[in-house]
């Protein structure tokens, strides 16, 4: 499998380690009521579709950054890949 | 259905064996049934049968989306062993254990279960220290453990490179006399004809396609077959929990990844071990055909597509040469792929959910194979009595709510580090 890196262009999948749904770049408030509840949903529920599935990967042997690789469960095709700070500060991080 | 045995298989033989009646009808669904069950592996197969057995409730469908024991339990490297730590995990295995040793007579099937013994291989002085205290545990559970020095080692597996200057240098071994191996279709269609003789409807080519819940109770399916009702609805597909549990509005701690596996040509007896080294990330043992069937860790990312990749494959038979070195010239005949239930805590699902009547045994991870006819056992008398069984209490599903984890490797919530 080929992962195209947006700043390093095409490369093998080997150099990378994989975390999971790109869910967990949205940490839940700790300080918030309902903080329990929404830290189980976040650190042990999935949606795990077959299907269409964003998820974070990690150039582990490369430049060491963390990327947000759309990928589809059942063919393995690739259809987008982001750096995770821009999608993260996309969605109203600081960093 | 006539018994199998000796005095069947020679009136079979003097009509050179083509007067076998079916090990299991084909029949139409029914519209209602007491219970279904979703999914014809061993889980589900074996569910219906203790169902029929142990709690004499007959009027069971099993519905299978393809063929029976086509999933996992038809995929799987077969290894069978109890050799757990902690305590949630210890006591089901075991029970396990104690049915294999009695399953083929209990079905009248033979399953083919062989003892020949599991083997873990330590290299290195934690991995020792380890191994050791999950072997005293094992005993204090009653459990057969015993720590193997590099010499009972190299005496018992000839072929095994115990030298010091291996990749891996072998120190010792965990070995489980009564673990070993089994038939994975036989106990498919073993579970699946002593089911269907007691009543049990398997209806394959049906798949689930829905779940109707109505004021928080199950009431029935839809299928590809048309809708089927039931008052009690137990989930067992394995690596498609969280897509069946999704039409019921659940979410899994559970998340898919391929596991695959791969045989050799067959080969003289030269195995007689079950052996396997977490260092090196490899198991492999030697079928009775003679084939090497040997695997190692997941592909690594989430996966539905049934098919492994190539670098994985690699990377297991460096690891099968490392360790056998004679093996080299041995030709790899084909590999495969499952999709696995990875949970959160490396540990399985046998629990109410929370829509009443909706059952779910699943987040079986890469070693389900050998749960089978306990998972079948305490899911039976999950359904039946609406309560655990005494050895799966620890395995309900509220468990990583309640911060209960059965985290055997100590790994977190990081399903492909199971
Ligand atoms: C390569 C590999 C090696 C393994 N090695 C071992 C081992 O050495 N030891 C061990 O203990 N375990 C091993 N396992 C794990 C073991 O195979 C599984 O945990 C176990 O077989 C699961 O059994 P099951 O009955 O739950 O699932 P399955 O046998 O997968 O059965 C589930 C069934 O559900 C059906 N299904 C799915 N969705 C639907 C639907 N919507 N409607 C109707 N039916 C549906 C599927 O078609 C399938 O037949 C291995 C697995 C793999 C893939």
């Amino acid at each position: 499998m080929i992962i195209n890196h947006p700043l390093l262009g095409p490369r093998d999948a080997a150099e990378f380690t994989y975390l999971g749904d790109a869910t967990l770049i949205n940490r839940p408030d700790w300080q918030a009521e309902d903080a329990a509840g929404k830290f189980h949903e976040y650190l042990y529920l999935r949606d795990n579709p077959a299907g269409e599935h964003r998820e974070l990967w990690f150039h582990e042997q490369g430049d060491r950054s963390w990327l947000v690789v759309t990928r589809n469960t059942l063919t393995h095709e690739i259809t987008k890949v982001e750096l995770a700070r821009d999608v993260a500060l996309a969605a109203g991080r600081d960093k | 259905m006539s018994h199998y045995s000796i005095f069947s298989l020679a009136r079979n033989a003097l009509s050179r064996h083509e007067n076998w009646s079916e090990a299991w009808r084909n029949p139409e669904p029914r519209a209602e049934y007491d219970v279904i069950i979703i999914g014809a592996g061993g889980h589900g197969l074996g569910a219906a049968y203790y169902l029929a057995k142990e709690h004499g409730i007959t009027n069971v469908a099993v519905l299978e989306k393809g063929y029976l024991g086509g999933g996992n339990t038809g995929r799987n490297t077969t290894i069978v062993r109890s050799n757990y730590l902690l305590e949630g995990n210890a006591h089901f295995y075991e029970h396990s254990m104690k049915l294999w040793e009695g399953l083929s007579r209990d079905i009248n099937y033979n399953v083919m279960f062989s003892q020949r013994g599991v083997l873990n291989l330590a290299h290195t002085d934690a991995q020792i220290d380890a191994f050791q205290r999950r072997g005293n545990a094992m005993r204090l559970n009653g459990i057969d453990a015993e720590f193997l020095s590099v010499e009972e080692i190299a005496a018992r597996v000839p072929l095994l490179d115990c030298s010091p200057q291996t990749r891996f240098p072998i120190r010792g071994g965990l070995l489980q006399p009564r673990g070993g191996t089994a038939r994975h279709d036989a106990v498919a269609w073993g579970y699946a004809r002593a089911a269907d003789t007691r009543g049990v409807d398997i209806i394959q080519n049906c798949e689930v396609t829905g779940i109707d819940v109505n004021g928080g109770r199950v009431n029935g399916v839809q299928t590809t077959r048309g809708a089927i009702r039931a008052a009690k609805i137990g989930i067992a597909v394995a690596g498609h929990s969280s897509q069946v549990a999704a039409m019921a509005g659940l979410r899994l701690p559970i998340e898919s990844h391929v596991l695959q596996a791969m045989v050799s040509e067959p080969l003289k007896p030269c195995l007689d071990t079950v052996v396997t080294s977490g260092a090196a990330h490899l198991y492999v043992s030697q079928s009775d055909k003679g084939e090497l069937v040997y695997g190692g860790d997941l592909d690594f990312y989430n996966s539905y597509a049934q098919r492994g990749n190539m670098p994985r494959v690699e990377e297991v038979a460096a690891a099968l040469l490392s360790l056998f070195p004679a093996f080299s010239r041995v030709r790899m005949m084909r590999t495969w792929g499952g999709v696995m239930d990875m949970t959160m805590d490396g540990s399985p699902i046998i629990g109410k959910t929370p829509i009443d009547g909706l059952y779910l045994n699943g987040g079986w991870c890469y070693g389900g194979f050998k749960a089978t006819p306990a998972s079948g056992f305490c899911y039976a008398h999950l359904i039946a009595k609406d309560e655990p069984h005494p050895t799966a209490t620890e395995y309900r599903l509220d468990r990583f709510l309640r911060g209960a984890m059965i985290d055997e490797k100590g790994m977190g919530a990081q399903p492909n580090l199971h």
